[in-house]
């Protein structure tokens, strides 16, 4: 066999890294009740935020203006939806598209017209000593950059906070059922606030792991879909944190398996392997039936009584 | 409405001047890429309003009957892609035959393709949103997977079609200019899409079912599932006809970056047109000429052409402000 199986895998890690980081926050956004199409918005800002604060202070400096940056869309996002009360499919989509305009013109405006290829200093993958050397998963899973292992702890964090702690149930709560939330002494739209914020700063984050731990600079829209993936993997995910990692996987490896193709020399359309992970969405969104997965609340704007 | 406008307008000039860009040349190079000269209006404003009206047609239908279709790109695409594999194949039939095959195919491509979110919708409740997005990225990869395969080129260099016979090219209006037949279709288009919505029946019920499913299937006895389903249905065959006039009107050939967007910016169009078909006119001609300008304004003065994206992204934010405000006042 010529590729490498614990290659493959930990390749998969790596692309699922910043999927699952930004599937993360989205999840947090649609169990309050809110599709937030501006993630990917969040992203592009995040990666673009990771240039422009790398330039200026580093690693660090760059992570912090990326979650910044992130949280910065999402304010955008928590204004238009919940105080101006417009749609949030709308509001999301120009969302994103204000933050592709602004980054891609800001990038050429301030890195100049040609786009000179800039590089940041990026973050090496680390050997989790001992558990790096687990045959196949060892490597894959073990040695990768500081942020996959922040993913992982985030991971069980996440489902902890959200199935076990009282902020947890006002957030399910507010997506299940927001005019009950309000009668318990919640605010909707508070809940869905934060949840927008926490949603923004972590595609915000996962935008600045692909600048600061992947490709070591900026590309207009690098973002590429992206946010709208992270998307398709919390549906995939069924809405649960295990869920979301194991999606997030999935659509990592389904993005590698083109070059083990190219190495295996075999003629296969790599092209319709990137749209199966969309189509088995789908395929799991029709037999979830009644979308009994899906908050009850979800996409839907808060009606008068839940204010 | 003023004040969106003071916003967009001191953002375009903040970006101008943060990037030391020459202002008035750049304002200049968009003014008269857009309406400078008659090659302008013809070869580039009407030209790039023409899917612009297809796909603002398109989803101006959908949210009229309160279908969130964000899928017009996939379905653009589907018409797109469809109506060149129809037309290399048929392209050897005269004109009078071989065209309307092409367009009709790529209506019944973008029918089909946003047809499968109306299923989805309507037999297992999947939201829309969700299922037209995911289309949109199947709709690219496929799209990618035609041009490299069965439908590439015979020298198998370039991830593209070969061009397609003259005999299925939209014919151009005026000798010497780019401005082609899908831009009257598409008004006719959108006469037709203001008459049915306000002239017939069906348009009523697809009006009422985008005001209130509840009360059009309680109150109004409509079948909303049904209404819906045929909504998801016109509404993907306008994208796809766009799809299939811009491949013939246009690129001549399928490749990848073949929309440069149009079902995103068609949110932009219908919204600022708040969802009335004649309106949609207006606004696509008003965004085909912000393109054009924004193309210009790159070529003559380096200012990035994605500008028009942010003013695209700001007018419809102006709008949901608008809105706002305007139901705000009707409350009190």
């Amino acid at each position: 066999m010529s590729i490498d199986a614990a290659e493959f895998l930990q390749a998969s890690v790596r692309t699922a890294t910043p999927l699952a980081l930004a599937a993360y926050g989205e999840l947090v956004v649609e169990r309050a009740g809110v599709i937030n199409l501006g993630l990917e918005g969040a992203m592009i800002a995040g990666s673009f935020g990771a240039l422009v604060g790398a330039g200026v202070g580093g690693v660090g400096a760059g992570f912090a203006v990326a979650v910044g940056a992130g949280c910065a869309t999402a304010a955008v996002m928590a204004l238009v939806v919940l105080w101006l009360r417009a749609d949030a499919v709308i509001a999301g989509t120009a969302v994103t598209l204000l933050s592709l305009g602004l980054t891609g013109t800001l990038y050429r405006a301030l890195y100049g017209v040609q786009g000179a290829a800039l590089s940041v200093p990026t973050i090496a993958p680390v050997a989790v000593p001992g558990l790096s050397l687990l045959p196949l998963v060892g490597r894959a899973f073990f040695e990768q950059p500081a942020v996959t292992y922040a993913l992982y702890i985030l991971g069980a964090l996440l489902w902890w906070w959200i199935s076990r702690t009282h902020a947890g149930l006002a957030l399910r709560a507010t997506g299940e059922r927001p005019a009950a939330a309000l009668a318990a002494g919640l605010s909707p739209v508070r809940v869905r606030a934060w949840a927008l914020v926490f949603g923004g700063a972590m595609g915000g984050l996962a935008g600045g792991v692909l600048v600061l731990a992947q490709v070591g600079t900026f590309a207009e829209g690098m973002s590429a879909g992206r946010g709208f993936i992270a998307i398709a993997i919390v549906v995939l995910g069924r809405w649960t944190p295990v869920g979301v990692t194991g999606a997030a996987l999935l659509f990592g490896a389904a993005s590698q398996v083109q070059y083990v193709f190219q190495s295996l020399g075999w003629p296969v359309p790599y092209q319709l392997f990137l749209a199966l992970p969309y189509v088995l969405t789908l395929l799991v969104l029709a037999g979830t039936q009644r979308r009994a997965a899906a908050p009850a609340a979800l996409g839907a704007p808060l009606a008068e009584e839940a204010r | 409405m003023a004040a969106t406008v003071a916003v967009i307008v001191a953002a375009v000039l903040g970006i101008l001047a943060v990037g030391g860009y020459d202002t008035p040349r750049a304002l200049a190079a968009l003014w008269n890429g857009a309406f400078g000269s008659t090659y302008a209006v013809l070869s580039a404003t009407l030209v790039r309003a023409t899917p612009l009206l297809f796909v603002g047609l398109s989803v101006g239908l959908a949210f009229r009957a309160g279908v969130l279709n964000i899928g017009a790109e996939g379905q653009l695409l589907a018409g797109a892609a469809t109506a060149v594999a129809v037309g290399l194949w048929v392209g050897g039939l005269p004109p009078l035959v071989a065209l309307p095959m092409v367009l009709g195919a790529g209506a019944i491509a973008g029918a089909i393709w946003a047809g499968i979110a109306g299923f989805l919708k309507v037999r297992f409740g999947v939201l829309e949103v969700i299922s037209t997005l995911m289309l949109n990225f199947v709709a690219t990869s496929v799209v990618s997977w035609l041009i490299r395969g069965p439908l590439q080129e015979p020298t198998r260099i370039y991830p593209q079609t070969l061009e397609l016979a003259p005999s299925v090219h939209m014919p151009t209006l005026i000798a010497g200019h780019r401005l082609h037949l899908g831009f009257p279709l598409a008004i006719v288009l959108a006469v037709t899409v203001w008459w049915f919505l306000t002239h017939t029946a069906a348009g009523f019920r697809v009006r009422v079912v985008g005001a209130s499913v509840r009360a059009a299937s309680s109150a109004g006895g409509v079948n909303t599932a049904r209404t819906a389903a045929l909504v998801f249905l016109a509404s993907g065959a306008l994208a796809g006809l766009g799809g299939a006039s811009e491949a013939t009107g246009v690129t001549f050939a399928l490749y990848e970056g073949i929309s440069p967007g149009y079902g995103y910016s068609a949110i932009a169009v219908a919204l600022l047109a708040r969802l009335h078909p004649l309106a949609i006119i207006l606004t696509a001609l008003l965004f085909g000429a912000l393109e054009a300008g924004a193309a210009a304004m790159q070529r003559d003065a380096n200012v990035p052409s994605v500008l028009a994206a942010v003013v695209e992204a700001l007018i419809v934010l102006g709008v949901l402000a608008f809105n706002h405000a305007r139901t705000r006042g009707q409350r009190a």
